[in-house]
């Protein structure tokens, strides 16, 4: 404290300055991600508006872009999806639930949770890799919509488990502790106890899961989804396309209007994703107030 | 529990042991899929490095798998690899940390309300979109500024890689940053420190490893990431610093590779196992260095 009052005024002065530009820098650097946000969303609905209509979503690929459409993709997507959720579901909620309700807390226990997390930060490219060498050639389903769903399957597995995991810790030991206590065996907790609480937590998961697996392009590139396919799957080993692959096969070609097209498939398939991620906030809302009261 | 055991009847002890069984075969699937990348990759390049050595891999400059001569230097894919990466780590870690430093020190609750859940839509958009995006947009823009920018270059992947990889480290950041205890801070407006002081000098070194944590892991997402590099970045493999032309990054070959039928044992084949293997290994390496920040440097309160 030593030195002219009028000094410590101004140092004062210059520390709030630089606060203030702090403020605004900090600010403007939230803003960069939403204002991108907003030009990328804009640009792709100018682009791909005007090619929005029945005829996109119920017509096959085409060689010309005025005839394309979204049919086998659209329908391939939910094949995909169909067939992954009864595998990547019970998988994922038998895991969490063996890991948090059965498994003692060793050694073990702790190697699987670090590889799942691990598996988590996988390149989704590496999926594609392993679908490949094991799905598509080893179990010999070839380029089928089942190699690509258990690929998919296990890209999705952490996800799942680790939303399960969460959804079932947040279920207070009273409840099991009350249900030991009726005469329940441990299996009958898990099932009439643990699980019905935890269940909007693990629906949640499943349907970002389910998000995450209608984006994906990298591994159904890699397992050999078809670039141009003109029929939808009959069958779990037909062959097959999907939203993200049919938006990459016409953005990568260099006439202006598959372009536009790709920017309308894009609307479809964020409108998708939309609808998926707003039934998940609305899960977890409900689920929030139900806790809370 | 032993005596309620007892009470139970035989055949409902073996059904929990059987469920039990169903459960424990349920969480070796995740075992088995780490076992089985590792397996593939390793046995599936093996053909590759019976031919190539593992020298010429590494260290090779040049990579030609598919022409005559053939060459199989690793360096050119990890070089515009790295390029691109390190590209959006300088988008990604002075936007993604300042947001972070916005919404815990400075947003009001409102504010944050609606900024958070935004960003986070960043991170929920397929990578496809973004690879749209950075060829029919961000390209051309560029392509504006500085007109010697080629079609496919590896600034337009950079950017928008970058722009995908904000949230990742925002949301973990500002989460490790909501952890630092309200006194610490309470404590230094006390001295009288501006909230500028507070943000870099109390709340970013005490959530320091989360947030270096945060930016390994945006790394490691940047290097695995395909589809922006595949339609954005190019397929001409180079080993050069110049964003503005044409590279090729490893998943990049993975995926121009596999577009189409890629016959089992051919060249194409084994190559995309090799560069999957390092792929694999660089981001493994990458989760683990994460992990162990996160963990041996933690501050506990």
């Amino acid at each position: 404290m030593h030195g002219h009052p009028s000094v410590h005024v101004a140092r004062l002065a210059a520390r709030k300055y630089k606060n203030t530009i702090f403020y605004g820098l900090c600010l403007a650097a939230s803003l960069v991600g939403i204002l991108v946000l907003a030009v990328l969303l804009g640009s792709i609905l100018a682009k791909g508006l005007g090619s929005l209509d029945w005829q996109f979503l119920t017509s096959f690929p085409s060689r010309f872009p005025s005839k394309a459409g979204l049919k086998s993709a659209l329908f391939g997507s939910i094949w995909l999806v169909a067939i992954m959720i009864p595998i990547a579901f019970p998988v994922g909620v038998g895991t969490a639930i063996y890991l948090e309700e059965y498994a003692r807390r060793n050694w073990l226990h702790k190697v699987i949770n670090t590889n799942i997390n691990n598996l988590a930060g996988v390149p989704s490219i590496i999926y594609g890799l392993l679908g490949l060498a094991l799905f598509v050639r080893w179990m010999d389903l070839g380029r089928s919509v089942l190699a690509g769903a258990l690929t998919m399957s296990l890209l999705v597995l952490p996800i799942i488990i680790v939303a399960s995991q969460e959804a079932i810790r947040s279920v207070p030991d009273s409840l099991r502790h009350a249900s030991y206590a009726l005469g329940a065996s441990r299996w009958q907790t898990v099932r009439y106890v643990v699980l019905p609480a935890a269940l909007p937590g693990i629906l949640t998961g499943t349907i970002l899961a389910v998000s995450r697996a209608l984006g994906e392009t990298a591994p159904m590139l890699i397992v050999g989804a078809w670039a141009f396919i003109a029929s939808t799957p009959r069958g779990p080993l037909d062959p097959f396309t999907v939203l993200p692959m049919q938006i990459y096969n016409w953005t990568s070609r260099p006439q202006a209007a598959f372009q536009d097209i790709a920017a309308a498939g894009i609307i479809v398939l964020l409108v998708v994703l939309l609808v998926m991620n707003a039934a998940a906030i609305f899960l977890r809302n409900r689920y929030q107030r139900r806790s809370d009261a | 529990m032993w005596h309620a055991r007892n009470l139970l009847g035989q055949g409902r002890r073996r059904g929990e042991e059987v469920i039990k069984g169903i459960l424990l075969a349920c969480t070796l699937v995740s075992v088995i899929t780490t076992v089985g990348i590792i397996l593939i990759l390793s046995t599936e390049s093996t053909g590759f490095f019976r031919e190539v050595s593992l020298v010429e891999f590494l260290t090779g400059t040049k990579w030609a798998p598919l022409f005559i001569p053939q060459h199989f230097g690793i360096l050119p894919l990890v070089s515009g690899t790295l390029l691109v990466a390190v590209g959006a780590s300088f988008v990604a870690m002075p936007i993604g940390l300042a947001s972070a430093i916005y919404l815990s020190e400075y947003a009001p609750d409102r504010v944050r309300s609606v900024v958070k859940p935004l960003l986070e839509i960043l991170a929920g958009i397929p990578t496809v979109v973004y690879g749209y995006f950075a060829l029919i947009f961000v390209t051309p823009a560029l392509r504006m500024l500085i007109p010697q920018t080629e079609i496919f270059n590896a600034l337009s992947a950079s950017i928008v890689m970058g722009i995908m990889i904000i949230p990742m480290v925002s949301s973990l950041s500002e989460d490790a940053m909501l952890a630092v205890p309200r006194s610490l801070r309470e404590a230094a407006f006390a001295l009288g420190a501006t909230k500028m002081e507070v943000a870099t000098k109390v709340v970013v070194p005490a959530s320091l490893s989360s947030i270096v944590a945060s930016f390994v892991l945006a790394f490691s997402r940047a290097i695995g990431e395909t589809m922006i590099v595949t339609l954005a970045a190019g397929a001409t493999p180079k080993l050069t610093l110049n964003p503005l032309v044409s590279i090729q990054t490893m998943t990049g070959y993975i995926a121009q590779v596999s577009s189409g039928d890629t016959p089992h044992g051919s060249v194409e084949y084994q190559t995309i196992f090799a560069v999957g293997m390092t792929l694999f290994l660089i981001t493994l390496l990458m989760n683990i260095v994460a992990q162990v920040v996160t963990g041996k440097y933690r501050e506990v309160y």
